[in-house]
């Protein structure tokens, strides 16, 4: 097996036009359990930890660049002002040693259904930056799941950076699990309300092939919404949340839980986090 | 065949011992001058063309040696410079090549923390890490913790709080617990568990674990 490690991103990038069963590795964290246990033998990892356009984020014009080998432990430290939805996701990937290595880019490149940066990217409406030799396009992030562990990453295109713009109102997240640390989600819910534009954003994980928003439930809740008053929330208001936030997954049975559990926690974890955001909008 | 003839029980045990005893002694024989021959045409340059192109096809049939790369790693100090296998974890290499088998391999896929290792002070599972990646860091583990006879505090405090029953997880422990302790000399009481998650005991030595950090919390 070959083994690359760029120095710069055009090196980068050329190494993945000139070998595209190239398999892109940062954090290693999902990588390296298919190679320790012989699921996959690439013909080549293209290490991109040596590459320095990608480490660390910076912001233009209230837009937050997530470079690609940034990772959870450094998005926790450096962004869980201008980024809460993601920093608490962030919080409950595996284990300290899980996040000082994992990668919000390579949870987008492994493109499972479970992972936990999905629903608050979703959320909050980011978008990837993809790159190739021959040139860069941005993607909406809703249109980089194409289906189980597949994305729209054409086979000589690497993540560059993750786009989320800084948060414009309050936002939460919550993810089911059979305990607090190293637990892959039953399922996972994330919303994030924008008080300047009055709309809501939603993100489900573990509820589908791919993770999805419920596009209902926001624009249910975006009408909805005393904004203006800033009234309690009212139960049947986050009851019918919970239902239209339920009835947008279409998810499995596996080992980790039954459909029906999974439509029934979701609609529970979509009523409750409304209800800490709601409280941290009236009070704002 | 040793079966039936023993049911059959018509010849007396030791001539059959004396046949079986021929028939190994004749396949070792065989086998030997077969190798004798393989190894005859090789170092004669292919006199024999049918032995040659046999010995051609043994070679295709096996798998085609790893691509290995000599890498130096720098490991508790000391720059160690082995061939490794490009897919070889850091784990494998520090394990079977470095000979520093303290670091443990529990799961071998990220989930127990009992391969928990320093790199640049930030905890790391050495089992999801490529060896070739992590030149030109410094990776510190179990066996790089004492200074001479004299064990680290967090080392120290596990024995004196019995911070372990088997054993196995208990390097994973004790790195994992210096690494906190390097983020965090202050860890609050109720901290300690969340931000040790990333490593199981499956024999439960939790209480004893914490109590163990609590104690070196602040001698580091």
């Amino acid at each position: 097996m070959e083994f690359y490690r760029p120095t710069s991103w055009r090196e980068a990038l050329e190494i993945r036009a000139a070998q595209p069963d190239a398999l892109p590795i940062t954090g290693g964290t999902d990588v390296m359990v298919e190679l320790n246990f012989d699921r996959a033998r690439p013909a080549a990892l293209l290490d991109l930890t040596g590459v320095p356009e990608i480490t660390g984020w910076s912001e233009r014009e209230g837009q937050i660049q997530i470079g690609a080998s940034m990772s959870y432990t450094a998005i926790i430290a450096e962004l869980a002002d201008r980024l809460p939805c993601l920093a608490l996701a962030a919080r409950t990937v595996g284990s300290p040693q899980i996040r000082n290595r994992g990668t919000a880019a390579g949870n987008l490149g492994a493109g499972s259904p479970a992972g936990d940066s999905h629903p608050p990217l979703l959320a909050t409406g980011a978008k990837v930056h993809l790159e190739s030799v021959r040139g860069s396009r941005e993607l909406s992030i809703d249109q980089f799941y194409l289906g189980v562990k597949r994305t729209a990453l054409e086979p000589d295109e690497l993540i560059r950076s993750i786009e989320v713009p800084a948060a414009r109102g309050p936002q939460q997240f919550a993810k089911i699990g059979t305990r607090n640390a190293m637990v892959i989600a039953v399922c996972s819910f994330a919303i994030a309300l924008d008080a300047g534009s009055r709309t809501v954003g939603t993100g489900l994980g573990s509820a589908a092939p791919t993770p999805r928003q419920a596009t209902d439930a926001q624009d249910f809740l975006a009408e909805a919404l005393p904004w203006a008053d800033r009234d309690p929330l009212a139960e049947e208001l986050a009851n019918r949340f919970g239902e239209l936030v339920a009835a947008a997954a279409v998810p499995i049975d596996d080992v980790r839980g039954s459909a029906r559990y999974r439509r029934h926690a979701l609609a529970v974890l979509a009523r409750r986090t409304l209800g800490w955001a709601w409280e941290e909008y009236r009070c704002a | 065949m040793r079966s039936r003839r023993k049911f059959e029980g018509r010849q007396p045990v030791s001539e059959q011992r004396e046949q079986i005893g021929a028939s190994r002694r004749t396949f070792l024989v065989g086998g030997l001058s077969a190798g004798a021959g393989l190894a005859g045409a090789t170092m004669l340059g292919g006199s024999g063309t049918a032995v040659a192109s046999q010995s051609t096809e043994l070679a295709a049939a096996a798998a085609p040696p790893p691509d290995t790369r000599k890498i130096t790693l720098t490991v508790n100090g000391q720059a160690r410079t082995t061939d490794v296998d490009t897919r070889a974890s850091l784990l494998d290499v520090l394990r079977e090549r470095i000979g520093l088998t303290g670091t443990k391999k529990g799961c071998n896929q990220g989930a127990c923390g009992a391969c928990t290792i320093l790199v640049d002070g930030d905890r790391t599972l050495a089992c999801l890490t490529l060896a070739a990646r992590y030149e030109q860091r410094e990776i510190t583990t179990i066996e790089g913790l004492a200074e001479g006879n004299r064990l680290h505090p967090v080392q120290q405090a596990f024995i004196e709080r019995d911070g372990f029953q088997c054993g196995f997880c208990t390097s994973g422990q004790i790195v994992s617990a210096v690494g906190l302790l390097n983020e965090r000399p202050d860890v609050p009481d109720a901290e300690i568990p969340e931000l040790m998650s990333g490593n199981l005991c499956r024999c439960a030595a939790y209480p004893n674990i914490t109590a163990a950090i609590r104690d070196a919390r602040g001698e580091g």
